[in-house]
């Protein structure tokens, strides 16, 4: 039911908060539960966080469908005076007062507002401000749960809600640094073949042979982006490459940080060369931070240098294919690597090599032939062991979930499996 | 430090909470002042194209024009309204050269992605093996079934073969295989994020701060 009042138009929402309001202003309307006795709220500080915030959860009131909202009221001592500091309009049983400050003594109590519209509550909790304001007109005697406290909000040491993290991310690190120890014992690790990075060598080759230039790209995020360091990593071997051919290089960048860091890289490669003398400022050259301007000016160098391969290694968004199109009008080899798995179709579909997410990040230690990189690409493999089982795992407890309904710790099992793997 | 960040990620307790904040703040910071040399170096370069009379003078000395005047409208701020004003507020220079000028130019680079992509789908989208043969009819499929004519082709269909209409048959395929092969690249991109990190923070990977030497 829609009625106009004072020129608004109330909905279901608007009545809720109608009601609300009225009732705090004139401290009336508060219904007696039937088990008054049994109703409490219960505070308590919440787990793994930084000491600001605090819980509360309450039975619901019965039947629920005749109380329209709860009220939560918070006080510095248990005799008060009270502040209400929301209003759960809902049935919902819950509430973090997340303007609790650290060490700080609160008390809570919580009240429910008769409603004469039953079934008007909806999902919404939200900060009652034309409450706050007038709860000194309400009286103690209409507050029903007895008052919870006292409870103080505590910073942790450790979230616990990350646990299943931590885990993980302790059994990957013991794995990569063991195979790293077992590389550099001397132990043979066999690491499958890439087919885009053992072309790179060619890619560089082929440019040689016709006299045109290289284009390498970085992608358009800063140093801030694992993508633009693993970038940055493949730029340094292929560098060395290049110097060894005496070939041009070309990287034109959209971020300053990333240019200053590109030329150390390759000035760098250079000296390792044994070429430091054929390495310039101007192989590096910055742009612009502008997503578009950059690929008009990447596309306007490679229209008029011609380069014979193109080489697209970092983050890369809707300029993808703009530059990878433009690479395949000229004729250039091209080798692309991104971990945006959104642009992976587009360089899969305009490039002749593309390194597929993980590749790019082994991409460095695989070019680089050391015993103790290529152990880390073998550590990874624990990684890709533990998610296989998992995934495997998952499917066979829902398969049987799904063929004997009656057992739900099946789907329990199943559930438990992706909270393991759970990102909080 | 980057063993402290990692730990900072699983300790909520002050100082470590607001630490990975902190972080990205001082690198913000560095990356204005680094935005000097970045200026400095667009200059150099095109003014030493313009000074050299390179064969691409032309186009840096319009670059060069660009810049210029997009930094003085841009530090030309010497009132509180109009022209003169703040530089997202309507009908300062800067305001008006980018919104007249540097959008529109944006937003034709952008448009001039649905031509590649019709040019690279024409390129990938040939059966030449089976692979490409099975990337040919699902694209058909995904394409057709995204589109009110895919519903109409296959609206006679009864309801026990609902599965077969040809927008069921794009939402199986996105939501299924897909979804399934993005996942696995999403999990062996977090693998790899994890590998690469721990040989930069080991200093087994050095490559990209110029030597290889740990």
């Amino acid at each position: 039911m829609a009625l106009t009042l004072f020129g608004v138009v109330l909905n279901r929402t608007g009545w809720v908060w109608l009601i609300a309001g009225w009732a705090a202003l004139a401290g009336v309307a508060i219904a007696q539960p039937a088990d008054m006795q049994m109703w409490s709220v219960k505070a308590q500080d919440r787990p793994s966080d930084a000491g600001d915030a605090v819980q509360l959860f309450w039975s619901p009131i019965a039947p629920a469908a005749e109380f329209i909202c709860y009220i939560v009221q918070r006080a510095p001592a248990a005799e008060g005076p009270f502040e209400t500091i929301a209003t759960v309009v809902s049935i919902d049983t819950q509430y973090v007062d997340a303007a609790a400050l650290t060490g700080d003594v609160y008390f809570y109590r919580v009240a429910a507002l008769d409603s004469v519209e039953a079934g008007a509550a909806d999902q919404t909790t939200s900060p009652a401000d034309s409450l706050s304001a007038a709860s000194p007109a309400r009286t103690v005697d209409t507050i029903y749960t007895a008052v919870a406290g006292p409870v103080n909000s505590t910073a942790q040491w450790f979230n616990l809600r990350r646990l299943n993290q931590f885990l993980v991310i302790i059994i990957l690190s013991a794995a990569i640094i063991y195979f790293i120890s077992q590389a550099r014992s001397g132990k043979q690790l066999y690491v499958r073949k890439i087919a885009g990075l053992q072309a790179m060598e060619e890619a560089i080759g082929r440019a040689t042979e016709m006299g045109r230039p290289i284009l390498f790209l970085p992608g358009i995020h800063d140093m801030d982006d694992v993508q633009t360091i693993a970038g940055l990593t493949i730029l340094a071997r292929v560098a060395r490459t290049v110097a060894e051919y005496e070939t041009t290089l070309n990287v034109p960048v959209s971020r300053s940080l990333v240019m200053t860091t590109a030329r150390e890289t390759i000035k760098e490669a250079y000296a390792a060369a044994g070429r430091p003398d054929s390495y310039n400022d101007n192989m590096v050259h910055y742009v612009t931070d502008e997503q578009f301007g950059y690929v008009a000016a990447v596309d306007g160098i490679m229209m008029r240098q011609k380069p014979a391969t193109c080489l697209y290694m970092g983050a890369f968004f809707a300029e993808s294919l703009i530059v990878a199109e433009t690479g395949a009008e000229i004729g250039a080899i091209q080798i692309a690597g991104t971990a945006q798995p959104a642009q992976l179709p587009f360089f899969v579909a305009a490039c002749d090599y593309t390194l597929i997410g993980e590749e790019l990040f082994a991409a460095s230690a695989y070019l680089s032939g050391e015993p103790r990189q290529l152990g880390s690409l073998k550590g990874q493999d624990v990684g890709k062991v533990m998610a296989m089982c998992a995934l495997g795992l998952g499917a066979a407890l829902l398969t049987l979930h799904s063929l004997v309904p009656g057992w739900p710790i099946l789907a329990n099992m199943a559930d438990w499996v992706g909270k393991v793997f759970q990102v909080r | 430090m980057g063993f402290v960040l990692i730990f900072a990620f699983f300790i909520p307790h002050h100082p470590f909470d607001a630490l990975g904040e902190d972080v990205t703040v001082f690198f913000d910071i560095v990356a204005v002042f680094a935005f000097i040399l970045g200026g400095g170096n667009l200059l150099r370069m095109h003014g030493n194209h313009i000074y050299t009379r390179h064969k691409d003078r032309w186009f840096s000395a319009v670059t060069l024009a660009g810049f210029l005047l997009m930094l003085f409208a841009g530090l030309f701020k010497i009132g509180q309204e109009g022209w003169c004003g703040a530089v997202d507020q309507p009908g300062a220079w800067f305001n008006n050269i980018y919104t007249a000028t540097f959008d529109p130019l944006q937003s034709t680079m952008y448009a001039l992605l649905a031509f590649f992509v019709a040019s690279a789908s024409f390129r990938a989208f040939r059966a030449k093996n089976r692979e490409a043969t099975i990337l040919l009819v699902a694209a058909f499929i995904v394409l057709l079934g995204r589109t009110p004519a895919g519903d109409y082709a296959t609206d006679w269909l009864p309801d026990s073969l609902s599965i077969f209409k040809v927008s069921n048959l794009a939402n199986w395929i996105m939501s299924v295989p897909n979804l399934a092969g993005q996942r696995a690249i999403v999990i062996g991109i977090a693998l790899g994020v994890v590998s690469l990190s721990l040989r930069v923070i080991l200093g087994v990977e050095r490559s990209h701060l110029g030597t290889d030497k740990s």
